[in-house]
Order: structure tokens, then C-alpha cells, then sequence
């Protein structure tokens, strides 16, 4: 990044915070600025970081942008708590939301410059980056709610979504239970499972696999959670349909990967084990399910996924009255949005664990392969 | 003489056992035949206390031939046989104008449009995103975990306010639908092509570098055509999705018509060779446009100067 436009962009940072100063705060008569000793404190505060950050330049800029970005941030959300602010702010206020985002966009970009030597700094700034890339698009999403007055309605800010989220932990817990532990885990520990099952036996014998290869390959492509109303019908209202589904769901990629995973292994290393005399049995555990577990651990992740959806969809067939997608269509039919979300962070929560844990287990497992020994 | 008279005929079956194409399609069509009959067995046993209740309350008497014809005829079964899956689905395509509400083609029609419309949208979203990322480090480090991320969340589970909420907004119809195609078909072909864009290794961009080639000639000249079989292999994953996406998409809806909304009327009514046929329609669709990204793919391919 070219420093002479890094250090432009921290004074326009700087100046925007001085012109909220002058500019009015709220189209409705409200206290100006200079009026409220916090945030005025907080604005000079910001003021001066930035400046001192275009004074550094460089790498040197990221610490005090950043503490800059911080105090103008807080500076915002301590205005909008005021009604006079809330849903009808101005060109001050706006000015300012644009100066968190110029400042805390240059962090970004410096950050992701910046090349350390050390690797755990360098495993932190790759965390710290998305991270903070994410936190500049919550805190966008809550100032321009809030700042503009969108309807709760249509959208509600991300703070609504926590609160509702932290008061309604109970109701959270029980739907949890329901479609993850009840429905998601049995049915994906049972569909991946039967499809690792089925793609041994087809490995063993020859022309399985040849016939089961092109129709798994078929099956995955296909629209499967459309059974979802079949299966509700036959297994009930309760988890068993919910458990059904994901089996389908997750059966056919954890086939076809594991079919294409069991032929991983070489020429070589099949004849090395040729020449040991190893059994049918040895040569499975101790070569042919080694090699192909990048593939297995593959078909795990894509499943993770697949399986939440699974779920999730087929509980609008029909549930006993809990449930993380049963919530989430009662609650928007009573406009009750806020509910919605808490759910929809829940389930995304709950995917990224999952997902999470098969990829810490992958790491732990495949840690000799390849595209792990860097 | 008598031993080759034998060895004749033996050595013609064994020429006909290894032909190419017996190789290929005979364990699929044994795979496939074994299913059927496994189908068929499943239907007699699921729909058998249907049928015998439906006897006993009637007082007829029946026998057990009665009983098996029943179980593959029955208005309702639990599952329905093969054929009457076929009959259902040949009756609802071509029994019916194109038109009408009660035809297979029209809900296909619909689906088919959100489906489309979506794909187009994801992918155009899904190249633009990957052009983002492969020049721009700044974003390949910001944007691509949160990307990845996105897809952990089940966004299906989004579809409901997402149709509210566009509704609430004046958008109803197809887009809402396409929305939530575009979502979910968007990250296949992101995370595809950044791969494809980087595929060229670094001695080609070396030499591109040495012709002092600007950013854009090295995209349309080296990134872009290392980038085909990528995008192809993500387009067919994608077009799946899409799919997917629209039909759940008419779920919450309420849904007047599309594949979605014929199974929703099928599991509320309890027409379960409705919703057979619904997923016989379904599996077509999925296949058919599979079978277009591949000719598309081939096409391109012979264009492009690739061997057959």
C-alpha cells in the first residue's frame, strides 16, 4: 500500500471526526456535539489517534488507527443510545461512521500487508484480520439500522438479535437439543456410517462398484430433502423423520468420496503390501482407509453442512412444537424477526462447531499428509 | 472338431462379456434392476396392513394374490409402487395443458425459472467474487474466511425471512426465490475459481510478466483459459444446488406453485404418489441441466482446441 495514500487517508479520517463536531448530529433538534462531554472527549481522542497514525505511517499506523477506530466506534453507539439520534441521524453522524470505516479499512489493508517474520505473529494477523473485517461489517449493519431507523420488521440490528438471543436461552437450548443432538448427530453418525460401510463392500467386490459408482454419483446430484414430506410420514413428527433425512442426505457423498478415496493408494505401495502378503483385511486397515481419509474427512465437512440443512428443512413438514427450524418458521409468520435471528445464530453457531471439531479432528488424523506438512 | 465347435460359442460370450459397454452398463443395470425389485418387495410389505385393513373393514373376503394386487394399486400408500409412480407422472405431464395448475410441466416451469434466474445470478456473484479475491490480497485474507464461514451457517434455514422479507419490501414472485438459489450456489464457483485462477503455475505468469502483459491481458489470456475446468466442475455442483435452493425456497412461501409447493400440498393431503412423482419431476430436472453444463463444457472444450 502506498504510504503517501495511507497517511491521506488517516488526516480525511481525522477531519471527518472534526467536521462531526460542526455538522449537525440529528435531523430533530438534539444536543450538537460539543454539548456531551463523553463522546466529545472520545471524538478528540479519536481525533488525535488518527492523526498520530498518519503521523507514523507504515506498520507503525495499525496501533493507534485501530485505537482510533475503537474510541470513533464507541463514539457512534454512545450517540444512537439517545432517541433524538436513533433513526433520524444526520450528516455529523454519518460523518463519523465513515471515518470508523475509511480508519479501520486501512487497518485492514496494513495488516494484511504486513509480512512478519515470526510465525505466531503471523498466525495472529491472519486471525485478527477476518476478525476485524467481520466486527467492521456487524458494527456497519447496527450503526446504519439503528442510525437510519430501519423497521425491526424488516431488518433488526445485530444488538436486538444478541439480546433477544441472551434472554430467550431456555427456548434456544430445548431447539438445540431437538434438531441437533436428536436430529442432526444420530442421522449423520448413521449416514456416514453406512455409506463408509457400503463403499468397502463395494471396493471388496469389484462390480458393486462399478454399478453403485455412476448411481451415487446420480443420488448426490438429486434434490434429496425433497423426501422430507415422505419420510415425516413414515417415521412420525418427532426426530426419527428429522434422522431419516440427514441419513439420506449424507449417505450418497460419503459413498462416492470413500469409493474415489479407497483407489488413492499406488501402484507401488499395493504391490508393497503384495509382496508382505498382507490379508484383505490388512491391507484395508493398514493402507487402503489411511490413504483415503483426506476423502472420508472431505465427505465429514461437506456432510456437516448437508446435515444442519437436512434437518432444518425437513422440520417445515411438520414437528412437535420445538425445533430450530419449526421456531424459525412460526416466529417469522408472527414478524417476531429478532427470534428468527437468535435462532438463525444458534444454527450457525452450532454448523460452525461441528465443522470445527471435523476439521480439528482431519488436522489430528491426516497430519502426514501433503497438503498438511508445509 | 468337437472342441473347437465348443470353443466357439464360449469365446463369443466372452467377447460379449468384456465389450466396453457391457463392462460399463451391466453392474449399473444390475444395481438398478436389484432396486426395483427391492421397491416392489418394500411396497407389498408397507402397504399390506393398509390394504388389509381397507378388506376387514369391508367384510369381502380376500386372498393373498387380492392382497398384493391391492398393495400396488392402493389410492394412498405408504409408498407407492414403481409403476404407479410412472402412470402418476405421465398422467400429470401430459394429461394436462402446460398451462394448467393441475400439470407437472407448469410447476416444473416455475421451478425451473427460479432455479435459472438464481444460477445465473450466483454464478455471475461467484466469478466477480474470485476476481476480487485472486487480485486483491487485502480481500483473499478478510473476505475468504467469512466466505467460507457462510456456508457452515445452514442458509436454508434463512429462506423463510428472506421471502418475508423481501415481501414486506414490494419484491414477491421470482426473485426471492432466485435469492436464495444465488446464495447457495454462489460458494462452489468462488471457491472453484480462485483455485482456477491460480492455477497457472508460476513460470507461465513469470513469462507473462517478461511480455510486460497488464493485469486484465494476463486474466483474459492465461488466468481465464487455465480457469475452464474449474469452472465447469463447479458450475455442474452448482446448478444442483441451485436447485435445491429453489425448491426449498417455495416451502415456506406457502406456496401456490413450483416442485416445492406440490410437495408441501402432497404431504398435507396426504398424496404421496403427488409427491413421488414431485421428486420423479425433480430428479429430471437436476439430471437435465447436469447433462446441459456438460455439453456446454464439452462445446467450450472443442473451441477451446481440447482433444475429444
Amino acid at each position: 500500500m502506498n504510504p503517501r495514500r495511507l497517511r491521506l487517508g488517516f488526516i480525511l479520517a481525522a477531519a471527518a471526526m472534526l467536521l462531526a463536531l460542526i455538522l449537525p448530529l440529528s435531523s430533530e433538534a438534539a444536543a450538537a456535539l460539543p454539548a456531551r462531554p463523553l463522546p466529545l472527549v472520545l471524538t478528540l481522542a479519536a481525533v488525535l489517534l488518527f492523526a498520530a497514525a498518519a503521523w507514523a505511517g507504515g506498520s507503525r499506523a495499525i496501533a493507534p488507527g485501530l485505537a482510533g477506530v475503537l474510541c470513533a466506534a464507541a463514539t457512534t453507539l454512545a450517540l444512537l443510545r439517545d432517541p433524538g439520534i436513533a433513526g433520524s441521524a444526520a450528516a455529523g453522524f454519518w460523518a463519523m461512521t465513515l471515518a470508523v470505516w475509511l480508519a479501520s479499512a486501512l487497518c485492514v489493508m496494513q495488516m494484511s500487508a504486513a509480512r512478519p517474520r515470526a510465525g505466531s505473529v503471523r498466525r495472529a494477523l491472519n486471525l485478527a484480520v477476518p476478525l476485524l473485517f467481520g466486527a467492521v461489517v456487524f458494527y456497519l449493519w447496527e450503526v446504519s439500522v439503528r442510525g437510519f431507523g430501519v423497521p425491526p420488521v424488516i431488518l433488526p440490528a445485530p444488538s436486538a438479535a444478541a439480546a433477544r438471543f441472551a434472554t430467550s436461552l431456555p427456548i434456544l437450548g430445548e431447539d438445540f437439543v431437538q434438531t441437533f443432538v436428536r436430529g442432526v448427530l444420530i442421522g449423520y453418525v448413521i449416514g456416514c456410517g453406512a455409506g463408509l460401510l457400503v463403499a468397502i463392500l463395494a471396493q471388496r467386490f469389484d462390480f458393486l462398484g462399478r454399478g453403485l459408482l455412476p448411481l451415487g454419483n446420480f443420488f448426490s446430484a438429486l434434490p434429496l430433502v425433497g423426501v422430507a414430506p415422505i419420510m415425516v410420514m413414515w417415521f412420525g413428527f418427532d426426530w426419527p423423520s428429522k434422522a431419516a433425512v440427514v441419513v439420506l442426505v449424507t449417505f450418497f457423498p460419503m459413498l462416492v468420496n470413500t469409493l474415489a478415496g479407497l483407489s488413492a493408494a499406488g501402484h507401488i505401495e499395493r504391490d508393497l503390501m503384495r509382496s508382505y502378503g498382507a490379508t484383505h483385511r490388512q491391507v484395508l486397515t493398514k493402507l487402503d482407509l489411511p490413504a483415503a481419509l483426506p476423502f472420508i474427512f472431505n465427505a465429514l465437512k461437506i456432510n456437516a453442512t448437508l446435515a444442519l440443512i437436512g434437518a432444518i428443512v425437513a422440520e417445515f413438514f411438520g414437528t412437535p412444537t420445538q425445533g430450530i427450524g419449526f421456531r424459525i418458521s412460526t416466529e417469522a409468520g408472527r414478524m417476531a424477526i429478532d427470534m428468527v435471528w437468535a435462532e438463525i445464530a444458534l444454527a450457525a453457531i452450532a454448523g460452525m462447531a461441528f465443522y470445527g471439531l471435523v476439521a480439528l479432528a482431519e488436522r489430528a488424523t491426516t497430519f502426514w499428509h501433503p497438503s498438511y506438512r508445509t | 472338431m468337437t472342441s473347437s465347435a465348443l470353443a466357439v460359442p464360449a469365446s463369443a460370450a466372452g467377447r460379449l462379456r468384456h465389450h466396453p459397454l457391457v463392462v460399463r452398463y451391466l453392474p449399473i443395470a444390475t444395481i438398478v434392476l436389484a432396486l426395483m425389485a427391492i421397491w416392489y418387495v418394500a411396497a407389498v410389505l408397507m402397504n399390506l396392513a393398509l390394504v388389509r385393513d381397507a378388506f376387514e373393514r369391508e367384510d369381502t373376503p380376500y386372498t393373498v394374490s387380492d392382497l398384493v394386487e391391492g398393495t400396488m394399486s392402493a389410492e394412498r400408500p405408504l409408498l407407492p409402487a414403481p409403476h404407479q409412480v410412472i402412470a402418476a407422472f405421465v398422467d400429470s405431464v401430459f394429461g394436462y395443458a402446460p398451462t394448467s395448475p393441475r400439470s407437472l410441466v407448469y410447476h416444473a416451469t416455475v421451478t425451473l425459472s427460479a432455479t435459472l434466474l438464481g444460477f445465473a445470478l450466483g454464478a455471475m456473484l461467484g466469478i466477480a467474487l474470485a476476481l476480487m479475491i485472486v487480485h486483491s490480497r487485502v480481500l483473499e485474507k478478510s473476505l475468504l474466511p467469512w466466505i467460507i464461514c457462510s456456508q457452515m451457517v445452514p442458509i436454508l434455514a434463512l429462506a423463510p425471512i428472506f421471502i418475508v422479507v423481501l415481501g414486506a419490501i414490494g419484491l414477491h414472485g421470482l426473485l426471492p426465490k432466485s435469492i436464495i438459489s444465488a446464495y447457495l450456489c454462489f460458494f462452489p464457483i468462488t471457491i472453484g475459481m480462485v483455485k482456477g485462477f491460480t492455477a497457472p503455475d508460476p513460470m507461465q505468469l513469470d513469462l507473462m510478466r517478461t511480455w510486460s502483459a497488464t493485469p486484465r491481458q494476463v486474466l483474459a489470456k492465461l488466468r481465464w483459459p487455465a480457469a475452464m475446468p474449474y469452472l465447469f466442475a463447479s458450475l455442474k455442483v452448482a446448478i444442483s444446488i441451485s436447485l435445491i435452493g429453489a425448491i426449498v425456497a417455495e416451502l415456506p412461501t406457502g406456496g401456490e406453485a413450483g416442485i416445492g409447493a406440490r410437495l408441501l400440498a402432497g404431504s398435507y393431503y396426504g398424496q404421496t404418489v403427488q409427491i413421488w412423482s414431485a421428486l420423479l419431476a425433480a430428479a429430471i430436472l437436476a439430471s437435465g441441466l447436469i447433462g446441459l453444463v456438460g455439453l456446454a463444457e464439452r462445446l467450450v472444450g472443442l473451441r477451446m482446441g481440447a482433444r475429444p
